[in-house]
């Protein structure tokens, strides 16, 4: 008899179920809320991007006199500049997604390679990254961006940089806790013990079961990230050449809407942001729920309530 | 870990992330293309001026030698001067943080109070359609822009009340009359209602859902069962003894929202022509005045610090259990 068969064999570990799979058991499909919210948030992202191509002219063209009440020819009036509003929130719509979506991939990959590392690696790269990350979240997020996007310059690129470089905080913490679960589990143990290099067990074994979590969060992400792009646009640091929601909410502003009573001009794009603020935090809320249930607390929770941070040091 | 511990912790925590606010609004404001005076935008700005200020400013020394420079103006509260005005920063700052303080402590009382009356209703009637609109509204106004929300209140409220909306007093008030005191103190609260119902709108949900949850676990304690079976009155009941107990924790989330507003607030005051310290941020960027911003950041920075610090330690003093 050989040693190998007086071994007894271990068990064989069940590979976790993939992330379609776990999505489709998950009960973020089921969940009214969720699905409404995805809906929303589908129907924004279309019309980002199918609806400046499908403008029959450039947008801020004008149409009419300046602020004309909404009639049949132009549904939402025109604007300081006679441009039809409806023609300019559609435009808007793409440039705020873009920054939303773009600056939320960079939070996302800035905290999620920050909380793989702390989490996976432990000790002393733990304490530093954790440390740096802790400073951050205390340092005011509004007035930092605003000060670097007053000193580094108006493109679109940096305010997507700016504000992805900002938001990552929150992200980091989430993913080092979840990384630090998993890294215990049976199978990355086993993984382990068989030999598997840091590189192999961090990408199979241990991102697949982050993911889930950081898709969750960086929909989240995206409602930060197009909330700050109305804050720096603005205060005029917006990128001059591009149209966004913030910069209609700005225009409005600049061009005396109020004094004209043209609340055509004002109330549309904030409710377009408000509305894509609210059906991402839904969708991202359900979607964390569903990954990880033990964050669960109920139908509406204070997480919910999570653009600005509270309670200090949470995850 | 004894809770001596927990303070000192806290507390160095606290002085940590000062020092690195510090060296970070030294490098952002160095690492910006170009410096501060040749971003300047002004009349008399010519090269020769440029070049004198840059020596004023020291940019012409190593960056190490600027830094220590930065330090000891900063250990001797020296914080520059304008460059439009050449009057010392923490002057040009004062006037606005003085016209900022009460304004927002306007707003938190809205927030407190609309967020107590809103958790409370919430919390006595939950499960219903009324606590389910209730917290649905106030998620809606967190997310809204609060410079929209402004706009709004500008266009929807303003009329409807009579109220002023832009600026801090009534230019023609004391032209032709000495005004008595009074007059004075109502005109100024009256500049300051929009701004502050704006912030008070933005920020209710956070309290309302927190003493929505603390009320509903005090509801459930047997001494609130005790004042029913003694007979007391449903008002009674709910607003002595149970909101009593209930506030708590609103306490800590006061002193951390004082840091959060900072960010809502920069372009609330902007809405509203309110010359606090948010609309002289507006200012410093639209002229590049580089010493008054990086002022005012630091100002804002270390104050979130400081309410950030304020909270940790009244949490431990009312929940002990935080060291553990």
């Amino acid at each position: 008899m050989t040693t190998a068969e007086l071994v007894e064999a271990p068990p064989v570990p069940v590979a976790p179920p993939s992330f379609f799979t776990r999505l489709r058991r998950s009960p973020v499909l089921s969940s009214r809320q969720a699905l409404v919210g995805l809906g929303i948030l589908l129907l924004f992202v279309l019309t980002g991007i199918f609806g400046p191509i499908a403008l029959p002219h450039d947008a801020s063209l004008k149409v009419g006199p300046v602020f004309q009440s909404p009639s049949l020819a132009h549904p939402l009036g025109t604007d300081g500049g006679g441009a039809d509003m409806l023609y300019l929130l559609i435009d808007g719509a793409s440039v705020s997604l873009l920054v939303g979506f773009a600056a939320a991939a960079v939070s996302a990959v800035i905290g999620g390679l920050v909380g793989l590392l702390a989490g996976f690696f432990g000790g002393r790269t733990d304490i530093a990254l954790m440390r740096l990350t802790d400073y951050f979240l205390v340092i005011p997020d509004i007035p930092l961006m605003i000060v670097v996007a007053a000193l580094f310059g108006r493109s679109l690129t940096n305010i997507i940089l700016i504000i992805g470089a900002i938001y990552w905080t929150s992200t980091a913490r989430l993913i080092r806790a979840q990384t630090k679960t998993v890294r215990e589990r049976v199978y990355v143990r086993r993984a382990r013990a068989l030999g598997a290099g840091n590189t192999r067990l961090i990408v199979r074994h241990v991102l697949p079961q982050v993911t889930p979590l950081l898709i969750a969060n960086t929909v989240l992400l995206i409602a930060y990230a197009i909330f700050a792009e109305t804050f720096i646009t603005f205060l005029g640091l917006g990128d001059p050449s591009k149209i966004s929601w913030g910069r209609l909410i700005e225009n409005a502003f600049q061009d005396d809407a109020i004094l004209n009573n043209a609340w055509w001009a004002i109330v549309p794009p904030g409710l377009a942001v408000t509305v894509v603020v609210l059906a991402c935090t839904m969708t991202g809320q359900a979607m964390e729920d569903a990954m990880n249930p033990r964050l669960r607390a109920g139908h509406l929770s204070v997480r919910r309530f999570r653009l600005r941070r509270w309670p200090p040091g949470s995850p | 870990m004894t809770g001596l511990d927990y303070v000192v912790k806290r507390v160095f925590f606290a002085v940590a992330t000062v020092l690195v606010a510090i060296t970070l609004n030294f490098i952002l404001f160095r690492a910006a293309p170009g410096d501060a005076v040749s971003a300047l935008r002004c009349r008399q700005c010519t090269a020769q001026f440029k070049e004198y200020e840059r020596k004023q400013l020291g940019l012409d020394k190593s960056k190490w030698e600027q830094y220590w420079l930065y330090l000891q103006d900063l250990a001797h509260g020296n914080l520059g001067s304008s460059l439009r005005t050449e009057k010392p920063v923490t002057t040009e700052l004062w006037a606005p943080i003085e016209n900022t303080l009460p304004m927002i402590a306007l707003g938190t009382f809205f927030s407190i109070v609309l967020g107590i009356v809103a958790g409370v209703i919430s919390a006595w009637r939950r499960g219903t359609a009324v606590d389910k609109a209730g917290l649905w509204t106030s998620l809606g106004f967190y997310s809204m822009p609060p410079q929209w929300l402004g706009l709004i209140a500008v266009l929807f409220v303003a009329g409807a009340l009579g109220l002023p909306t832009s600026g801090i007093k009534d230019p023609t008030l004391g032209i032709l009359s000495n005004p008595s005191t009074w007059t004075v103190i109502v005109d100024r609260l009256k500049h300051m209602v929009l701004p502050a119902l704006t912030i008070g709108l933005v920020l209710y949900g956070e309290y309302a859902l927190i003493v929505r949850s603390a009320m509903l676990e005090t509801l459930g304690e047997d001494y609130i069962l005790t004042a029913r079976a003694k007979g007391l009155s449903n008002w009674s009941t709910v607003w002595r003894h149970g909101l009593r107990n209930a506030l708590l924790p609103v306490i800590t989330l006061v002193a951390l929202s004082l840091g959060l507003i900072i960010g809502g607030f920069i372009t609330i005051e902007y809405v509203f022509s309110y010359p606090g310290i948010g609309l002289a941020v507006v200012e410093a960027i639209d002229q590049r005045d580089y010493p008054v911003l990086q002022g005012a950041f630091l100002l804002l920075t270390l104050s979130v610090i400081f309410f950030n610090l304020v909270a940790d330690l009244l949490y431990f003093k009312l929940d002990p259990r935080v060291t553990e």
